[in-house]
């Protein structure tokens, strides 16, 4: 649970269905399209009849910015220009920021010939929410911050109080009312549709009407519960360039459908150094110390199981990371480190015991790849968790070296791959 | 049983606003959480507290009480299923550990802010909203109270206080030294590290004066500061641990504070996430917090940060116990801590359960079962799996067979209850049973006590001869009596002969049912004896009246005996235990619920009346009043 990225494609659809709740004369009717490589054009077309009857503006929806830029968006477009574009475009591989990544959704848009861009963003940190508002929009933004006006709205207060009025630019003029309702209506649609970030640049006056060009957002996906309706089917798309394997996917669908936690990253397939840990802290501390002895580029994995999963629960996810660590083989073998500091109610005993089944499942296949497993553990039941583990090794003759509460946590780490004192 | 409501009068405004928790600290635990609830008693006890440290549980489904144990003692927790009501009764209560899920963890920690007598409120939930949180923390601090968490397992004082199932079992407890308070004062983020930290703090220093976890989400209850605040605050507390975590900038808080000079102890510090930079920028790390948005958000930063404000900063989180032993020993050379003279911890008695399946007890059982057993992955019916027993389809007459007899009896005998059973099952509305059962329902009992009312009748005079007739023609036929004889006794000794008679059916006008048994063990058994001697009874008695016939009851008990003596399943123990047990009459009572069900239903779907025997049905002949009149 977590803060997460939306597509511009999501937010200004409910910026259209809701806005106006908030906002009687807000008239912006939300003609957007999102293309995908599963769209079939010709009904898009069919549904959306503006996009022939109207110039278009096509970019790519992939939460990442910059998009002008990095010339990928195409502007005052014929839907058989935007059609040709998207031809060309969808699936080519770009790079942003560092990180390639495959193009495969765009937006597409009514074009607005506009001179004016304006800027709004809300934002939140821990005792309230901010609103930024300039007149000076556009990508030069954060060059010229210093026009932008900046209002608090404390958490409990709301925004029922605030003196907007009186903060907004009066070079706005006959429009600066306009302004000022419309970025009230934003930030009541910013709270009760549970976004956690909000930024419009630009948006710009089409014969009158606030219209929002480029929009950036995040919801807090814990309030899914409350909003999934006027969420309306969104999917939190995965962050540019991150595209999920099968065994990550898995382990995601796992983790939604229990009140435990289940987390897998692979960083590096080819990676020797695997990792089970239990706890969300622990898992980190782990990572850390991998990288401090030097081994961040064997480092295959990050994840973390807790919240006390159930016994198929740990049994499937150990078989997932066993699974991945011997496909490939590596000269000097692999490492598996079964870590976790001491657990508060978690009952150890139970936990391992799917682990244990994973391991025996893939004795000849553990043995066959020379992994070696590393395991350190304590909190309820340890020491009968401990005992099922040293008995394994010695059944299944895979080497196994387990520790309890009275060696440091990471110790395991030096002990695996070498280095530390 | 003593009761836990005794309260200390000791009221909140007599603590110190650094202290949340004492030996004296009263919590509700909102939640029906028995391990948790436990484990805070089972650590109140090893601390040698006067009295629990719970006064009450809140749980929205069910007012009441709840048992717990006090060491060996049981002792009684109020239940009640409103906050408001739990702390109209119990003022003493300044805590409240919320273990709400997500859905419901802000309105009720709400509610609970807003109660003047509780002070601290621990959110354990998971996922609980920003916005929630971020109100949550806002409104606590404009009370003037505190909330930790969400998503922490919470915290404890050491010797005093424990939040729900904070630092796991006793053995750990008594590991880290829990029991009693150390002058170290820690607080993280992670709830799963916090258990860790009390483990190095207790192997490095004289151990934990109080220990926090803040929980994992971005926006916290309260925040590491503000703990940190009141360990400075706290002359028992002469040295500081935190852990924080990469993402954020409530390090940079801490770190100012240390700058200006308000936090005068030691403060060991590190920041976890070091491995953030060269990982790829898209993974989310276990919690929702752990996400560095900038540079100056990363885990070096922060640590370089600390160092440079004056806090004793670790190489790695490896030799974080080194630098609190190194901040520890350098306050002992100080004489500003000492050691500390541990105090006898009492023992606590080990859960049954546990050592039951840990070997370490045993105990003679109160009751044997030996016909089925549902302790094991699958049912079994006097051994036979459940599966088996309906993959080979062995029917009713054949689950009779294994619960009653504990036989997986040949087919033709399982028929045969199966036969019996269906003739059995129903007579009619008008005979005792059905009558009763109809009568109750229409009275407006529901359909288990019409049925028991029904089944009451069975007995002596109603279906209940089946018994009877077996006994009498087994004693009768193995004493060597011939018909004549058995006859001639019965007579002498006054008694109808059981199994005999029918009030309407006769010779003439033979029971079907009586004829269909007969065919079936005719044909199907090996032998027949006993109903062979007991026709040549019924045609004595029928010689003398025509309704002495043998009836249906007779019949079934007789045939009984014949199939289990004639079956080779039974030996000849084990059917006079039949006999003598009275199985038979299970026969009658079980077939005929079928029929007395199917009335009572009928009634119930007619929407019957209240039945009332009509007056005129009834002869009155009361006594006169000198009759009732008592002479001595």
């Amino acid at each position: 649970m977590a803060q997460r990225g939306i597509r511009e494609y999501d937010a200004k659809r409910m910026l259209a269905k809701y806005l106006p709740d908030y906002l009687k004369d807000f008239s912006y009717r939300g003609e957007i399209a999102l293309v995908s490589p599963d769209t079939d054009l010709d009904s898009l077309v069919a549904e959306n009849p503006w996009l022939k009857a109207k110039k278009l503006v096509v970019k790519p929806d992939q939460l990442f910015g910059k998009r002008g830029k990095l010339g990928l968006v195409l502007l005052d477009a014929t839907w058989d220009e935007a059609r040709a574009y998207l031809k060309e475009n969808m699936g080519s591989e770009v790079v942003v920021g560092g990180v390639a990544g495959k193009l495969t959704h765009f937006l597409v848009e009514p074009f607005v010939l506009h001179r004016e861009e304006f800027y709004v963003a809300i934002s939140s940190d821990y005792d309230g929410d901010n609103i930024y508002f300039s007149s000076e929009g556009g990508i030069c933004v954060e060059e010229k911050w210093d026009k932008v006006v900046q209002v608090r709205v404390d958490v409990l207060e709301g925004i029922d109080r605030i003196d907007l009025h009186s903060k907004l630019p009066s070079s706005l003029g006959n429009r600066l009312p306009n302004v000022e309702s419309f970025i009230k209506a934003l930030y009541r649609f910013y709270v009760d549709l549970g976004f956690a970030y909000l930024e419009i640049n630009p948006f710009t006056f089409d014969n009158g009407s606030i219209v929002p060009l480029d929009l950036v957002a995040k919801l807090d996906d814990a309030e899914e519960y409350w909003k999934s309706k006027k969420w309306d089917g969104l999917v939190f798309p995965e962050p540019f360039g991150r595209t999920m394997s099968k065994e990550e996917l898995f382990i995601k669908e796992m983790d939604s459908k229990t009140g435990a936690s289940l987390k897998l990253t692979i960083l590096n397939p080819k990676g020797k150094v695997w990792t089970m840990v239990a706890g969300g802290g622990a898992s980190v501390i782990y990572a850390d110390t991998i990288c401090d002895l030097g081994h961040a580029r064997e480092l295959a994995n990050y994840g973390e199981y807790s919240g006390d999963p159930n016994t198929e629960e740990t049994y499937l996810y150990c078989k997932t990371i066993l699974d991945l660590m011997t496909r490939e083989k590596a000269p000097n073998g692999k490492v598996l480190m079964i870590g976790g500091a001491i657990a508060n109610f978690t009952d150890v005993a139970k936990t391992f015991k799917g682990i244990v089944m994973a391991l025996k499942e893939y004795q000849d296949i553990l043995c066959d790849a020379g992994v070696k497993i590393y395991v350190r553990r304590g909190g309820p039941n340890y020491e009968v968790g401990l005992k099922l583990m040293r008995e394994l090794g010695e059944m299944l003759g895979v080497p196994i070296e387990v520790y309890g509460p009275e060696t440091h946590m990471t110790r395991i780490v030096p002990l695996a791959l070498g280095g530390g004192e | 049983m003593i009761s836990a409501t005794a309260t200390n009068p000791k009221s909140v405004s007599t603590k110190n606003d650094y202290v949340l928790f004492d030996r004296g600290t009263k919590a509700f635990v909102y939640g029906y959480q028995t391990n948790a609830i436990q484990r805070m008693l089972d650590f109140d006890y090893i601390c040698k507290r006067d009295s629990p440290s719970i006064s009450a549980i809140i749980n929205s489904n069910r007012a009441g009480i709840h048992k717990a144990f006090w060491g060996t003692k049981e002792i009684i927790l109020p239940m009640f299923k409103t906050i408001a009501e739990a702390a109209k009764a119990h003022p003493e209560a300044d805590v409240m550990v919320n273990f709400a899920s997500h859905r419901s963890a802000f309105e009720t920690t709400m509610e609970a802010l807003e109660r003047k007598t509780i002070r601290t409120v621990v959110v354990i939930a998971e996922g609980v909203p920003e916005r929630q949180a971020r109100i949550l923390a806002a409104t606590a601090r404009k009370l003037g109270k505190t909330v930790i968490g969400p998503a922490t397992v919470g915290g404890m004082t050491a010797g005093a206080f424990r939040i729900g199932n904070t630092a796991g079992t006793i053995e750990n407890i008594i590991a880290s030294k829990l029991y009693r308070p150390g002058s170290v004062g820690f607080v993280s983020k992670s709830g799963g590290m916090l258990n860790e930290a009390f483990n190095i703090i207790s192997r490095n220093s004289n151990g934990v004066h109080e220990g926090v976890a803040i929980g994992g989400d971005r926006y916290p209850g309260s925040n590491m500061l503000d703990h940190i605040m009141r360990y400075e605050a706290n002359p028992e507390i002469k040295m500081i641990a935190c852990l924080g975590e990469l993402g954020g900038t409530d390090e940079y808080r801490i770190i100012e504070a240390l700058k200006a000079g308000k936090i005068t102890k030691p403060l060991v510090a590190w920041v976890t996430g070091t491995c953030g930079p060269v990982l790829p920028s898209s993974v989310q790390f276990g919690h929702a917090g752990a996400k560095a948005d900038s540079q100056k958000e990363t885990a070096q930063a922060k640590n370089e940060a600390f160092k440079n404000a004056g806090a004793y900063v670790p190489n790695s989180f490896d030799n974080y116990g080194e630098m609190v032993k190194q901040v520890y020993e350098m306050l002992k050379s100080q004489g500003k801590v000492k050691d500390v003279v541990e105090p006898e911890v009492p023992r606590l008695p080990v859960d049954y359960s546990k050592a039951l399946t840990s070997g370490l007890i045993r105990k003679p059982t109160t009751f044997i079962c030996t016909i089925s057993d549902d302790s094991g992955d699958e049912l079994l019916y006097a051994g036979k799996k459940i599966s088996d027993v309906l993959e080979q389809k062995v029917g009713i007459g054949g689950v009779v067979g294994l619960l009653w007899f504990k036989k997986q009896l040949p087919d033709y005998a399982t028929r045969f209850i199966e036969l019996v059973l269906q003739i059995v099952a129903d007579h009619g509305p008008a005979v005792s049973a059905a009558h009763n059962s109809i009568v109750a329902s229409c009275a407006g009992k529901d359909l288990i006590s019409s049925l028991c009312s029904g089944l009451l009748t069975i007995g002596p005079r109603f279906g209940g001869a089946i018994d009877d007739a077996a006994r009498e023609f087994k004693r009768a036929k193995e004493t060597g009596l011939s018909p004549e004889q058995f006859v001639g006794e019965m007579k002498r000794k006054g008694i109808n002969i059981p199994g005999i008679g029918h009030r309407i059916k006769s010779v003439k006008n033979p029971d079907v049912r009586v004829l269909l048994l007969i065919e079936y063990a005719r044909k199907n058994f090996a032998r027949t004896e006993l109903l062979d001697y007991a026709l040549e009874v019924e045609r004595l008695t029928t010689a003398k009246k025509g309704n002495l016939i043998l009836n249906v009851d007779g019949c079934i008990g007789i045939l009984f005996l014949d199939l289990m003596s004639s079956c080779g399943a039974f030996t000849k123990a084990e059917i006079d235990e039949v006999v003598k047990l009275g199985y038979l009459n299970g026969l009658f009572a079980l077939g005929r619920s079928i029929g007395l069900i199917g009335h009572i239903l009928d009634q119930k779907r007619l929407g019957a009346r209240l039945y009332r025997h009509p007056t005129e049905d009834i002869a009155y002949m009361l006594p006169k009043p000198e009759d009732i009149d008592c002479k001595r």
